[in-house]
C-alpha cells in the first residue's frame, strides 16, 4: 500500500462529506495506478461512486481530467503506473471537472 | 398540526418550502445539493419523512439520496442503474440504431404500500425497481424489451421516461411516459407492457396514429378512479376512461395545447389542470400572460386562472414533473417554472401567490401534505 495525495473538485469533496480545506489522502494498492486510486477513494468514501468513471464502462468520465506532476495524463490507460512523485506522495494526483458548460 | 412541505427540484439545487395549512407564509431552505441538477425529489406516502432524491452533474454522473427524516439529512444510495442482460438499441436521431446508455434518473415514484420499494423511470428509457429503499436498482426489463424497442426515439430532452403512475387499487397495474415513445401500461407488475396509444394523432409522424412513437410529455390519474387518466401530449390534451386503450381529445377551447404538466384536482377527480404554452418552438406563454388553465369537466371547457400570475413580459415555461397538488381540503395547485418561481394557490387555481421567486430554473414540483 501507498499513501497518496490526491486533490478532488469542489463537487467531490462535499458529496463525500470531505472538508475543503483537509489534505486529502489514500491508501493505495500497488501496483499505484489511476484505477487503483479511483479504487481506494470509492473504498473509502462510498458516494464518489461512478462519479470519476463511468460504472458500466468503466472508463473516465468525458468531463473529468486527471494531472500529475503538470503534466495532463487524462488519456493515459487507467491502469499505467503513475508518476514517482505521485507514489511516494511528495505530489498529489489532481482531479478536475473539466471546465465546459455554463 | 397540518402542515404542507413542497420538494423542487432545480438546475442547481434542491428546495424544501414549509407552510402550516393556510400556505401564505412560507419557509424556504436550500439549496440542497448545490450546484447539482436535480431532476426529481419525491417523498413516501407511507412515511412522509422518507425522501428520495435524484441528483446529477455532466460531470460526475448520477447519484441518487435519500433523506429518512424529511430532508434534514441526506445519504447517498445505489446509484447503479445496469440494463438487464444485452442493452441493445433504439432508433437514433439520424434514423440508424445506436445503443441503449443511462444517463439520468428524471422521476421517483416511492411504492404506494411500502416505503422500501421506490421505481426510477430513467433515460435511456427504462423502469427500474428497488426493494431495500433505493441502495439496489433492478429494470423491468420486460418494458424495454418491448418489441416496439428498437424504434423508440428520443424527444429534443433525450430518450427519458418521465412519468410512472401506480395504481391505487391495483397493485399489479402501473403505468409510463416516454418521450418520445408513448404511453404504456402492465398489469402484471412489470414483466409485460402493452402501449396504449391509440386515438393519439402526432401528425409530425409518418403514420399520425402509430402504435409507440408519440411525444407524451406527461400523464395523470386520480386515487379515487385511476381508470380514467389525463395527457399532455406534444401538442393536445387527451383523456382516457378505460385505463389508456382508447384516447379522446379534450384540448376544447385551449389557447394552445402545447404543455407540459397535466395534474388533477385532490378532491374533484374531473377536475384538471394544463399550462398552455405557445409552440414547440417557443416554449413560453402566449403574449407573455402566464395562464394556468382548469377544466371542471375531466377536459373541454377551459377557464383561464390568472389572479396572481403575471399577465404582461413572462416568457418562462413550466417544465412536465413541475406541478402538484396538496389534499388539503381547500386544495392547493402548485408549480415551479423556468424562471425560478413557485407558484402556490391555496383556493384550487382562483388565487395564486409566489411563494418564491428567483430560484434556478425549476425542474419538478412535489408536494406532502403533513398530518
Amino acid at each position: 500500500m501507498k499513501s497518496i495525495q490526491v486533490i478532488l473538485p469542489f463537487h467531490l469533496m462535499n458529496l463525500a462529506g470531505i472538508g475543503l480545506t483537509d489534505d486529502l489522502k489514500v491508501e493505495v494498492d500497488e501496483p499505484v495506478c489511476l484505477n487503483a486510486v479511483v479504487d481506494a477513494l470509492e473504498r473509502d468514501w462510498p458516494p464518489l461512486r461512478g462519479t470519476i468513471r463511468n460504472p458500466y464502462k468503466s472508463t473516465r468520465r468525458p468531463l473529468v481530467r486527471f494531472f500529475a506532476c503538470g503534466a495532463d495524463i487524462s488519456h493515459n490507460p487507467l491502469t499505467e503506473a503513475l508518476p514517482e512523485p505521485i507514489q511516494s506522495g511528495e505530489e498529489p494526483l489532481i482531479v478536475i471537472g473539466a471546465i465546459a458548460g455554463g | 398540526m397540518t402542515a404542507v412541505r413542497v420538494l423542487a427540484g432545480t438546475r442547481k439545487g434542491a428546495f424544501i418550502l414549509t407552510s402550516d395549512a393556510k400556505r401564505e407564509d412560507w419557509k424556504v431552505e436550500g439549496p440542497l445539493f448545490a450546484g447539482w441538477e436535480m431532476y426529481h425529489v419525491k417523498g413516501s406516502s407511507v412515511d412522509p419523512n422518507r425522501l428520495y432524491a435524484s441528483q446529477s452533474s455532466g460531470w460526475f454522473g448520477q447519484i441518487m439520496q435519500r433523506s429518512d427524516d424529511g430532508g434534514k439529512t441526506w445519504n447517498a444510495i445505489g446509484n447503479e442503474f445496469p440494463y438487464t442482460g444485452e442493452a441493445g438499441t433504439h432508433m437514433w436521431y439520424d434514423g440508424t440504431q445506436h445503443p441503449w446508455e443511462f444517463k439520468r434518473v428524471w422521476h421517483i415514484e416511492p411504492s404506494l404500500t411500502d416505503r422500501d420499494t421506490v421505481y426510477a423511470g430513467v433515460e435511456d428509457a427504462a423502469l427500474f425497481k428497488s426493494v431495500d429503499g433505493g441502495m439496489t436498482w433492478k429494470e423491468l426489463d420486460g418494458l424495454r424489451r418491448h418489441a416496439t424497442g428498437p424504434s423508440w426515439q428520443p424527444g429534443a430532452g433525450g430518450m427519458c421516461l418521465h412519468t410512472i403512475l401506480l395504481d391505487p387499487v391495483n397493485p399489479m397495474r402501473i403505468y409510463v411516459a416516454i418521450s418520445a415513445a408513448g404511453a404504456f401500461r402492465t398489469d402484471d407488475g412489470g414483466e409485460t407492457w402493452k402501449p396504449i396509444n391509440r386515438g393519439l394523432v402526432s401528425t409530425f409522424m409518418p403514420n399520425p396514429e402509430a402504435e409507440t412513437g408519440h411525444c407524451v410529455h406527461r400523464i395523470a390519474l386520480h386515487p379515487s378512479r385511476p381508470e380514467v387518466l389525463y395527457m399532455q401530449k406534444h401538442w393536445d390534451v387527451m383523456r382516457s376512461d378505460n385505463s389508456g386503450d382508447l384516447w379522446t381529445e379534450v384540448s376544447d377551447n385551449l389557447p394552445t395545447d402545447f404543455g407540459f404538466p397535466i395534474d388533477v384536482h385532490a378532491h374533484e377527480p374531473e377536475t384538471i389542470y394544463v399550462v398552455p404554452i405557445k409552440s414547440d418552438s417557443e416554449h413560453f406563454p402566449i403574449d407573455g400572460q402566464l395562464q394556468v388553465y382548469r377544466s371542471r369537466t375531466g377536459g373541454n371547457n377551459w377557464e383561464a386562472l390568472t389572479n396572481g400570475l403575471p399577465q404582461s413580459n413572462c416568457y418562462v415555461n413550466v417544465l412536465r414533473d413541475a406541478m402538484a397538488v396538496d389534499t388539503l381540503d381547500s386544495c392547493g395547485i402548485y408549480f415551479g417554472t423556468t424562471g425560478g418561481q413557485i407558484y402556490c394557490s391555496s383556493d384550487s387555481g382562483d388565487n395564486w401567490q409566489a411563494i418564491v421567486r428567483d430560484l434556478p430554473a425549476v425542474l419538478s414540483v412535489e408536494v406532502q401534505t403533513l398530518a
